[in-house]
């Protein structure tokens, strides 16, 4: 066993971190209030590969392996969660699934521009009346002659708004139960698909979330990705990988976290010692130490497990249910440590807070997770 | 057509510099590229997307000094080379630019060997001009951009950054130069180049290479110690007033009387 990254995931880690302080950090703050992604930032992303992480080189990406992304995606966690988040359903929730399943016309025609820097790609599960419950999708395309006609509602879409394509979940056999569900790639250009503004959120406040409304959509039939009927199947292994990258991006946010507490612990006095000084705050930093470790651990076991073609379903709920429980507690006593400065919006903690909240709901509620990990444990 | 970028690995400017009661300087154990560099490998780089030359980066340095290397070639330089001896342990910059030197006249067919304006950790330049005096090639110091470069004619035209302001020089290649923060936005390692330097062969060049013997690499000056200076003892003081123009006017006179102004 050896725990060490190897050259290139160290040097790739310097790379990301040095880009993300310089890039993305100073502007973290700025963007959570105006609400709107830096897509400067974006667009310098191509060559350090953060916008088509695993995807093949010749379609613009730079196929790194799941420990890079995992890396990635923990140094954008810890200086802005809406890049993060954006960033992360980018990858994986759009770019993987056509890597996965795309043919290679589907490929050729999406993923360099999904690569670009100019966009961001994303996918579409979650209904007004269906979440966790994915069987319970009601979006219907039906086909007529050589296109799709899609017709239904989406809602809570990351990146929507900035997207060429959506890959969107659609039901194309009502009878056939689980199998009766399909992906289709949806252009955003396409005459009746209507993107509303952006929700209004408590936190990743610059990643948009939209309700999207199709209305008599049409795409050809060149559009379904990968197999009629294996849709749920398709989008379940899509969450199952996304789910590491969730992990990584609450570690990233609880190192953020635990970094600020500690600085402040060592500036702060009260009753004549420095915060760190006292040891019922030292217990505080040792947890957080302890739980960013055991974390990250969890994190890279189910990237290791994915790159080397194992099963990992029960391992990526595990380490994104675990990352994204520490995560809100770490933020809680990283603000509880700022004491009243935590609480201000002048202090980046307060939008770590809020931030991070989501990481407990998107693919795949805590409850969910659960769900999974019980499920895989049971069926052995 | 070749372009050499000299470069170093120094302390993280971040990081806390202590020195010990005997003089012993403690710098953190994180290093980073000297950050003067970045905008050296970048120049190489755009005249590699321009010229279509050759850029070669190259460190006088021990192994800790590969890390500068091996971010060279993550921004997109073709090939890194180390140079070190154990007679340069202790050096100065005049043994570091006989090395240099040594090595540059090696490669034979360098047009342009640049610098960052200063290393970082010791804010000294010194060894860019002994470099281009061992090389005897023209030293262009404090370069904000070059307006034109002719290999084929082996020309450049350089802007330095003078205290007076920008001063316009030509000269013949192949020369020295050392860059300042105008120049250029350093360019981000590029996954291709991490990729590539994770895999780099970086040759090794000693003073048998260079064909210098351990006499030509002696140190003329020795750094003998380090001391810290005495803390400089700070006071704050809240100037009243009833406007602004008031409060100014009670500041300049105070410092007038500290002599600041
Ligand atoms: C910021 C943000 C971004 C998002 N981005 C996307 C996106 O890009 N694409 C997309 O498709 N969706 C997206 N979502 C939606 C997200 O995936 C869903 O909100 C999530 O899957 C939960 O679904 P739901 O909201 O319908 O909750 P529900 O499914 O209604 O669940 C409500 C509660 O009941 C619990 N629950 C449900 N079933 C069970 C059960 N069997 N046992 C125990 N408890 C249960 C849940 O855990 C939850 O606590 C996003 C959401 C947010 C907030």
């Amino acid at each position: 066993m050896d725990f060490t990254l190897n050259d290139e995931q160290r040097m790739y880690q310097d790379a990301v971190r040095n880009f993300c302080e310089r890039e993305i950090a100073p502007f973290a703050a700025e963007i959570d209030k105006s609400g709107q992604l830096r897509m400067d930032a974006i667009a310098k992303m191509p060559d350090l590969g953060l916008t088509g992480l695993q995807v093949p080189e010749e379609y613009g990406g730079a196929d790194l392996d799941s420990i890079c992304t995992a890396i990635a995606m923990e140094e954008l966690g810890a200086v802005c969660g809406s890049t993060g988040l954006s960033v992360e359903a980018h990858n994986e929730l759009c770019c993987l699934p056509i890597v996965k399943w795309g043919t290679d016309e589907q490929k050729q025609r999406f993923l360099p521009r999904l690569t670009s820097g100019e966009v961001l790609g994303s996918l579409a599960l979650t209904e007004p009346d269906a979440g966790s419950d994915l069987t319970g999708t009601q979006t219907r395309a039906v086909k007529d002659g050589s296109e799709w006609v899609i017709n239904g509602s989406k809602a809570w879409i990351t990146n929507a708004s900035l997207a060429p394509v959506i890959v969107t979940l659609v039901k194309t056999q009502p009878d056939a139960g689980s199998a009766g569900f399909s992906q289709m790639l949806i252009e955003t250009d396409r005459a009746g698909l209507e993107i509303a503004p952006p929700e209004k959120k408590m936190g990743t406040c610059a990643s948009p979330a939209h309700v999207l409304t199709f209305t008599d959509v049409r795409v050809p039939v060149e559009n379904l990705l990968g197999q009629e009927g294996r849709g749920l199947h398709q989008t379940l292994a899509t969450l199952d990988s996304g789910r590491i990258a969730v992990g990584a991006l609450c570690v990233g946010l609880a190192r953020a976290a635990f970094q600020h507490a500690l600085a402040y612990t060592q500036e702060r006095q009260a009753f004549g010692q420095r915060l760190v000084d006292h040891q019922a705050i030292q217990f505080k930093l040792a947890d957080a130490a302890t739980q960013i470790e055991a974390a990250r651990l969890l994190v890279y076991r189910a990237a290791w497990a994915k790159d080397r073609g194992e099963k990992y379903t029960r391992l990526a709920s595990m380490a994104k249910l675990f990352a994204s429980e520490i995560v809100e507690s770490i933020a809680f006593e990283a603000i509880q440590i700022h004491g009243g400065y935590g609480y201000s919006r002048e202090f980046p903690l307060e939008r770590i807070y809020r931030d991070q909240r989501v990481m407990s709901i998107g693919e795949g509620t805590s409850e969910i997770n659960r769900i999974v990990i019980a499920r895989q444990l049971l069926a052995n | 057509m070749h372009v050499v970028v000299i470069t170093k690995s120094v302390p993280d400017t971040e990081a806390t510099v202590t020195v010990d009661g005997s003089g012993n300087v403690s710098w953190g154990d994180k290093l980073v590229i000297n950050p003067w560099d970045e905008y050296a490998i970048t120049e190489a780089i755009l005249l590699k997307g321009a010229h279509n030359v050759t850029a070669t980066i190259m460190t006088i340095g021990p192994d800790e000094h590969k890390e500068a290397l091996k971010h060279g070639l993550a921004i997109g330089c073709d090939q890194a080379i180390q140079v070190w001896d154990a007679a340069l342990e202790g050096h100065d910059s005049l043994a570091y630019a006989t090395a240099a030197a040594a090595a540059i006249n090696k490669l034979g067919d360098v047009d342009l060997v640049i610098f960052g304006k200063e290393l970082s950790d010791i804010a000294s330049d010194i060894h860019v001009f002994q470099t281009a005096r061992k090389l005897g090639w023209t030293a262009l110091g404090s370069v904000a951009k070059i307006d034109a470069i002719d290999f084929g004619a082996k020309t450049i035209q350089v802007q330095r950054l003078v205290e007076q302001g920008i001063q316009v020089v030509t000269s013949q290649l192949p020369a020295v130069i050392s860059v300042i923060k105008d120049i250029n936005e350093p360019k981000y390692p590029t996954f291709i180049g991490i990729r590539k330097a994770a895999k780099a062969d970086m040759p090794l060049w000693d003073s048998a290479e260079l064909g210098l013997s351990a006499d030509d690499l002696a140190a003329p000056v020795k750094v003998t110690g380090y001391r810290e200076l005495p803390k400089r003892e700070g006071a704050v003081q809240m100037i009243d007033g009833a406007s602004a123009a008031e409060q100014a006017a009670t500041l300049a006179d105070k410092l007038l009387e500290e002599k600041v102004l």
